[in-house]
């Protein structure tokens, strides 16, 4: 759960403004100035300095400075997104930024993977990339979630999480893992698509392929062959949902009871037609390993090849890709999910290093999160500047992790971070039930509005008009900004030790922000908030402002 | 760039909500000044399509293609027309519209489970993995609205409910989802008075430029551009073509005086105001797997009648007909024969959908099935044929060609052709 304001968060804000004013510039610029020696964040994994290295060479191939280091703000609002899915309290902020310890960025990476929110973030994450948002009839959300949130708790190797998820069979609720494939699979059994889907998304997101496109066609730029999708779609064959329903004595009719994922007979090949109306058959074969049609169970065969047998490690590949893109907001490929011949990496060493040492670790993704955000890159500011403004990948070019690249907020971490900023859910609230299902309802209200585009780059702002709207006039925003008993802003006002304009000022900032306003805005701001005949309303008004901002929005 | 004036502000929608005296003035933002004072009178000739949606999946042997004699024939008589063809006993108005409509009697789309018959109805694809193809509103919009400079509403709507995802066309094209009194989620600030808007937007302005000069790309001013959208649609006298209740009473009661009447009213609306797609949902679903034959005659099909009956005539009466296409069909038609729950079933492979309006010929029955409704006798259509012969009535060019995100080129209407018989 998330965490709440707390009594000392005040106290520690209001110290925090003298120090902060004097030092943070400071920190930065001092960081800055060795940014060209040796950086770090206080850890000493020899893997980390290979990474640094690396990126370092494409830096000096392409005739580029990077940006210098995030300051301390900048990089604790990041972190907090990208680790455990929000912003960072304004106590969390300040206290970071009064630590002196030279190695509190690797020690707060740690502290976070140890937080309950990074198992919360990581099961969301996972599963909306395996099931989607908006979950497909007979498909338990709840079950998938309690999969992933019992993986990643206990920190499973991802070989074994993938494992599981290629091969598990049973009730949907009892065996969680079972969604992913459930999820793919609708229509009729007998028809020859039935298992297309599954076969996408099983390559497209645990392997990093996109062998979908050789369902019709061989590929048009790469040896991939019409054949290579057939041959991962016989192994799916031997399955099939089943849908159990029960009778309903109140309306007299059938209504969903559960669904399971079973075991279904099928021997031979898979037969396909090709565009020229030849038919061609397919046995199942992963990569380079063929399998008997006799075999048993052709999944539980994918899942050891994939899992255990792959010299390739192309499960390791696709996991420290997707990673990779997570925190940097690009990966070493695009589509993060397209990884083959045809699409070269653009920093094919560090990948295949990262990877290798990925599977040394025993597939363990806190021990990869740990090695991404530990490195120079994704320590340094987002702010390009005249030395490095083409590393832009968003016009199309390969990213060259010179600065951050800016991220938008998905509407979970959107939803969480406006939480967190207001405490909004606190506010007013009767009983703890009351707040609990009011929490819900906004919560179905951002999914439904922010959560329409599963596959969009975390990079590009999608943003809509609806979105807008419920952001200026929508019920969790007006109630954030209510200065009711309980929400972060009456805490400010009622606090004594935010008296004057600009303390408050910047107290709204920080709880938003993370950061201090800068001399301009507190100017700008304070001569706004006096022409308000109200001082309720001025400040309510700043703080509808300052979450409803652009960079509120952002990760960046 | 406008300065401030009172005409700016004295649209209704806005005094509606706001308690102003005389003149005010504006803040140090022009999110409000930007408006033109006065919103065109938009030309009425623009082309648009109104897509009616039966979801669930009507039994067209009903309505439009009737069995008479077979054992699939169920319990409804067919009736003349005013046009060249006979329809359901239980659509007596529509029946008098007939002249102006078009029934295609020969589709077959394969797809009929709900969900990839919804999509492939809606974007003539049937639902592939590495790509989420545009509901044709928002090849519309995307085709048409961004050419409507003074259109300050979204360029496509749905009422009453959701349409499809404007897939890689992006979310500016995404249909704008109303209820079915026009009720914009979140778009009424409350009662909060302008100047207090005003200097929200100002605070607002002051931290988002700082933002955007600060030197990191372009989402910071596109978030800028997004609200500025918005703040337009929620001051705009446009918005009133969401108020269907404005309109005198005998105009309403030309639709039937109901919700539903009420939904296509509004369409007409938005058309007037120049919305090139509106999509309605029909209130209550279509699919009678039981009791069809009372559902329909004592409660889907009276709705239907008066609903489509009275926009068309409203239409024609506004000479607006020519230039606005009417759509009204679902994800699928019903089996022809009977189950034994007196209901139909799901059935893809001969169906019927109704089509008229925007210059195409009305009065005729394009295709034709076997004398059981089981199977297609004539040349049989696709989404993307009627798509395209929608296209063909918008002034869409056929050869257009939108990319997807991965970069792969995707054919209008899915490469389908307009019907010769209705644009002939």
């Amino acid at each position: 759960m998330l965490r709440r304001s707390n009594p000392i968060r005040f106290a520690v804000v209001a110290g925090l403004m003298f120090f902060m004013h004097a030092t943070a510039g400071n920190v930065a610029d001092a960081q800055s100035a060795k940014a060209g020696a040796e950086f770090t964040t206080g850890s000493s994994d020899p893997l980390i300095e290979f990474v640094n290295l690396q990126i370092r060479q494409t830096w000096e191939d392409n005739e580029l400075k990077p940006s210098p280091s995030a300051n301390d703000a900048e990089w604790i609002r990041r972190v907090y997104l990208d680790v455990i899915g929000r912003i960072p309290d304004a106590d969390e902020v300040a206290a970071f930024l009064e630590d002196s310890d030279k190695t509190k960025r690797s020690k707060k990476i740690d502290e976070l993977l140890a937080n309950p929110d990074y198992v919360r973030n990581w099961t969301e994450i996972w599963t909306n990339l395996l099931i989607g948002r908006n979950t497909p009839d007979r498909t338990s959300r709840s079950g998938m979630r309690k999969f992933l949130r019992e993986s990643f708790a206990r920190n499973r190797p991802w070989n074994e999480i993938v494992y599981d998820l290629v091969t598990a069979e049973g009730h949907y609720e009892e065996n969680g893992a079972v969604n992913f494939i459930l999820a793919q699979l609708q229509g009729n059994v007998n028809n020859e698509d039935y298992h297309v889907e599954a076969t996408a998304k099983l390559t497209r997101i645990l392997l990093g392929m996109q062998v979908q496109c050789t369902q019709c066609h061989n590929h048009p730029f790469n040896e991939w062959k019409q054949n290579q999708f057939w041959e991962f779609n016989s192994f799916l064959r031997q399955t099939r949902r089943i849908d159990h329903d029960k009778y309903d004595p109140e309306s007299g009719q059938d209504v969903d009871d559960y669904s399971e994922l079973v075991f279904r007979q099928f021997g031979g090949p898979v037969y396909y037609e090709m565009r020229n109306g030849l038919v061609q058959v397919a046995y199942p074969k992963y990569l380079e390993s063929e399998v008997s049609p006799d075999a048993p169970n052709r999944r539980e065969e994918l899942g050891k090849l994939m899992a255990h047998d792959d010299p390739s490690h192309t499960v390791a590949k696709a996991m420290v890709n997707r990673t990779w893109s997570h925190f940097m907001g690009y990966g070493f490929t695009r589509p993060v999910d397209d990884m083959g011949p045809h699409n070269p990496a653009s920093h094919p060493e560090l990948l295949d290093r990262l990877s290798d040492e990925f599977v040394k670790s025993g597939y363990d993704v806190k021990q990869l999160v740990k090695w991404i955000c530990n490195t120079e890159a994704y320590n340094l500011t987002s702010k390009y500047n005249s030395d490095n403004d083409f590393d832009n990948p968003s016009a199309g070019e390969v990213p060259l992790f010179s600065h951050m690249y800016v991220k938008t907020m998905n509407a979970e971490q959107l939803y969480d971070s406006l939480l967190v900023a207001t405490n909004a859910d606190q506010s007013g609230a009767g009983n703890f039930q009351q707040a609990q299902q009011q929490r819900q309802r906004w919560l179905q209200d951002f999914l439904r509005i922010f959560g329409g585009n599963d596959e969009d780059e975390p990079t590009l702002f999608s943003g809509s008009i609806p979105q807008a709207l419920l952001m200026m006039n929508g019920p969790l925003v007006e109630k954030a900004i209510s200065a009711e008993k309980g929400s972060y802003l009456y805490s400010v006002l009622s606090n004594p030790r935010f008296r004057s304009d600009n303390s408050r000022i910047q107290a709204l900032f920080v709880s938003a922000l993370g950061r201090f306003p800068t001399r301009h805005e507190q100017s700008q701001l304070s001569g706004a908030i006096k022409r308000y005949p109200k001082k309720l309303t001025a400040f309510q008004d700043l703080y509808w402002a300052l979450l409803n901002s652009n960079e509120f929005i952002v990760n960046h | 760039m406008k300065t401030s004036t009172p005409a700016g502000m004295s649209r209704r929608h806005f005094m509606n909500h706001l308690a102003l005296g005389g003149a005010t003035t504006l803040g140090a933002t022009h999110f409000l000044s930007t408006l033109e004072a006065n919103a065109a009178q938009v030309s009425r000739d623009q082309k648009a399509c109104i897509l009616v949606w039966l979801g669930g999946g009507a039994p067209t042997i009903d309505m439009w293609d009737l069995k008479p004699g077979s054992k699939n024939g169920g319990e409804f008589k067919p009736i003349s027309t005013k046009g060249d063809l006979q329809i359901s006993e239980h659509l007596p108005k529509i029946a008098q519209e007939m002249d102006s409509l078009s029934v295609v009697r020969s589709l077959s789309t394969r797809e009929a489970d709900h969900t990839r018959g919804r999509y492939y109805m809606h974007t003539s694809y049937v639902p592939n993995p590495t790509v989420v193809h545009p509901t044709f509103g928002s090849v519309a919009s995307y085709e048409l609205g961004t050419k409507r400079k003074d259109l300050e509403i979204p360029s496509f709507v749905s009422i009453g409910g959701g349409s499809m995802s404007s897939g890689f066309l992006g979310m500016a094209h995404a249909p704008f989802v109303v209820d079915a009194r026009g009720q914009i989620q979140n778009a009424n600030t409350g009662g909060m008075n302008k100047q207090r808007l005003e200097q929200r937007l100002g605070m607002l302005s002051t931290i988002e430029d700082g933002f955007i000069k600060s030197g990191r790309g372009d989402v910071g001013q596109a978030h800028k551009d997004v609200y500025k959208k918005a703040v337009n649609l929620m001051v705009s006298d446009q918005m009133n073509a969401f108020r269907a209740e404005e309109e005198p009473a005998e105009v309403r009661e030309l639709y039937g005086s109901t919700p539903f009447g009420n939904t296509l009213l509004m369409a007409r609306r938005l058309v007037e105001t120049g919305v090139p797609f509106i999509e309605v949902q029909f209130p209550g679903s279509w699919d009678l797997h039981q009791n069809v034959f009372n559902t329909l005659k004592d409660q889907r099909l009276p709705l239907l009648d008066s609903g489509i009956s009275g926009l068309v005539r409203d239409l024609k009466q506004r000479g607006m007909l020519e230039h606005t296409t009417i759509v009204v069909m679902g994800e699928f038609g019903r089996t022809p024969r009977i189950n034994q729950n007196v209901g139909r079933d799901h059935w893809a492979t001969s169906w019927s959908a109704l089509i008229g309006g925007g210059g195409l010929q009305g009065g005729r029955a394009v295709g034709e099935t076997d004398a059981d409704g089981l199977r297609i006798v004539s040349e049989s259509y696709l989404p993307g044929d009627l798509w395209a012969t929608v296209s063909h009535a918008l002034r869409i060019p056929l050869n257009t060609v939108h990319t997807s995100k991965r970069g792969r080129p995707m054919k209008l209407a899915n490469g389908g052709q307009p019907i010769q018989d209705l644009i002939g």
